[in-house]
């Protein structure tokens, strides 16, 4: 059975190393806070200039003054500050921003990633993904292994206008987990009840499965 | 340049915007943006104007109400879902449209605040925006060249601000807007609270007074959430 979005969310949380500092960007990455590890601590970056994010607020206690870089409001956690966004950018610029996840259309099997742009559609932007994935140390994809129409989006070389190069190094998909290395995709870990044979054949880019493979603990 | 700042109300402050001219409008979303000023542009119908934004607001709010009465010629911003009147004149060719990332957009304007001409940034490298821009390698990466923006007019929002034109934000509302207020060859403050020079601690403000021209006491703040999000 393919991942929920909680599932792969849960599995990406298991990269959080205590006293990292995490950007999460929209959609299923955002999720991953929910499963910070017991004994686990991170602090939050929102890049619209917030480090120590706390929770949604509760229901009367919504304020215009401090959202995420979602636009959804949101509440700090003791010790957080605000800054303005050069300095927000210049923090993930400057390397100090531990982990980066982000979600994406296309990643192919070099690391380049596509997520900001399909030719033909509204265009609605990069907003800061650019600067993102230009910078990071650690930028792992959480995504759906296919398209709607079953098309990988694991691929030799990304359709799409990319939006960084040689710049993932993981990917957690509905089917496993995915290293990026010189020799492409290497799965190490497959989701529970998804065969070897399946993840080959929905990946289109350079695929290799690693000795020691185990199922995803999730 | 001159130390009496203070102007009645929003369309005192905009007097001087004319047709055709650039602006960086401060705020993140639809949080810390520059209301009053927005409205009194608007009123006073000034159009074929450039503005440079983090975003371009919703249809019927923020940068939005500009649209909607066609006084922007070409919109420069990082991200411009959420507003289907834009769309349409996007894909009409009514409006030009510039996309560049987030934080070269908020380094843009700091390099002009601080005085430098351009900067380099690796945000874009081997991508569309890369197209037509100067690349150099350092230690073995490479970098954009990105220029200073050259803005007529900057228009922030602050939650305190004094009659010397000294300015405090308040959470995520800060966002672009003391970028901006550096970057304007003239900057507009409007704030929620002014008070006298002197009130404010020192150690607290966030942009000195210097870089802003006008201020004024913003009047009806409606601060709408675009996302109104809470716990279960």
């Amino acid at each position: 059975m393919a991942l929920t979005k909680e599932q792969i969310a849960k599995r990406i949380a298991q990269e959080l190393q205590d006293g990292f500092y995490v950007n999460l960007g929209i959609g299923i990455p955002t999720l991953v806070a929910n499963y910070i590890p017991e004994g686990i601590e991170v602090e939050l970056q929102s890049e619209n200039g917030l480090l120590g994010m706390g929770p949604f607020p509760i229901a009367g206690e919504e304020d215009a003054d401090l959202i995420n870089a979602g636009k959804q409001t949101i509440t700090t956690l003791p010790g957080s500050v605000f800054f303005d966004s050069a300095m927000s950018f210049g923090m993930i610029r400057a390397g100090k921003v531990d982990l980066t996840v982000l979600g994406a259309m296309e990643v192919a099997d070099n690391g380049d990633i596509a997520n900001w742009k399909v030719p033909g559609k509204m265009v609605k932007g990069m907003g800061g993904a650019m600067d993102l994935v230009a910078s990071a140390k650690n930028i792992i994809v959480a995504m759906q292994h296919t398209d709607k129409a079953g098309n990988s989006k694991l691929l030799t070389t990304c359709s799409l206008p990319i939006t960084g190069r040689a710049c993932v190094k993981k990917i957690v998909s509905d089917l496993g987990v995915f290293d990026i290395t010189e020799d492409g995709f290497v799965c190490i870990e497959y989701a529970p009840g998804v065969s070897i044979e399946e993840i080959k054949n929905k990946t289109a880019g350079r695929l290799s499965i690693h000795p020691s493979i185990k199922e995803m603990n999730v | 340049m001159s130390l009496h700042k203070v102007v009645a109300n929003a369309e005192e402050a905009v007097k001087a915007i004319q047709s055709g001219q650039t602006l960086l409008l401060g705020g993140f979303g639809l949080c810390g943006i520059p209301e009053n000023c927005i409205a009194a542009l608007v009123k006073k119908g000034v159009d074929q104007l450039t503005c440079i934004s983090n975003n371009a607001g919703v249809d019927d709010f923020g940068i939005g109400l500009l649209l909607q009465t066609k006084q922007v010629k070409k919109m420069i911003a990082s991200y411009v879902g959420e507003n289907d009147e834009f769309e349409r004149q996007l894909l009409s060719g009514e409006l030009e449209v510039e996309l560049i990332p987030q934080g070269t957009l908020a380094t843009r304007c700091m390099a002009a605040g601080y005085g430098m001409p351009a900067i380099y940034t690796p945000a874009g490298v081997g991508t569309e925006v890369a197209e037509g821009k100067e690349v150099r390698n350092f230690n073995g990466k490479d970098y954009l060249l990105e220029y200073a923006f050259d803005a007529d007019f900057a228009i922030v929002k602050a939650w305190k601000g004094d009659t010397k034109g000294n300015l405090i934000f308040k959470d995520t509302a800060r966002n672009f807007n003391p970028l901006m207020a550096m970057a304007g060859k003239k900057t507009i403050a409007e704030v929620e609270h002014l008070v006298a020079a002197g009130t404010l601690d020192p150690n607290d403000i966030h942009t000195p007074g210097i870089y802003v021209d006008y201020i004024f006491q913003g009047v009806d703040y409606e601060k709408r959430i675009e996302k109104r999000t809470v716990r279960n």
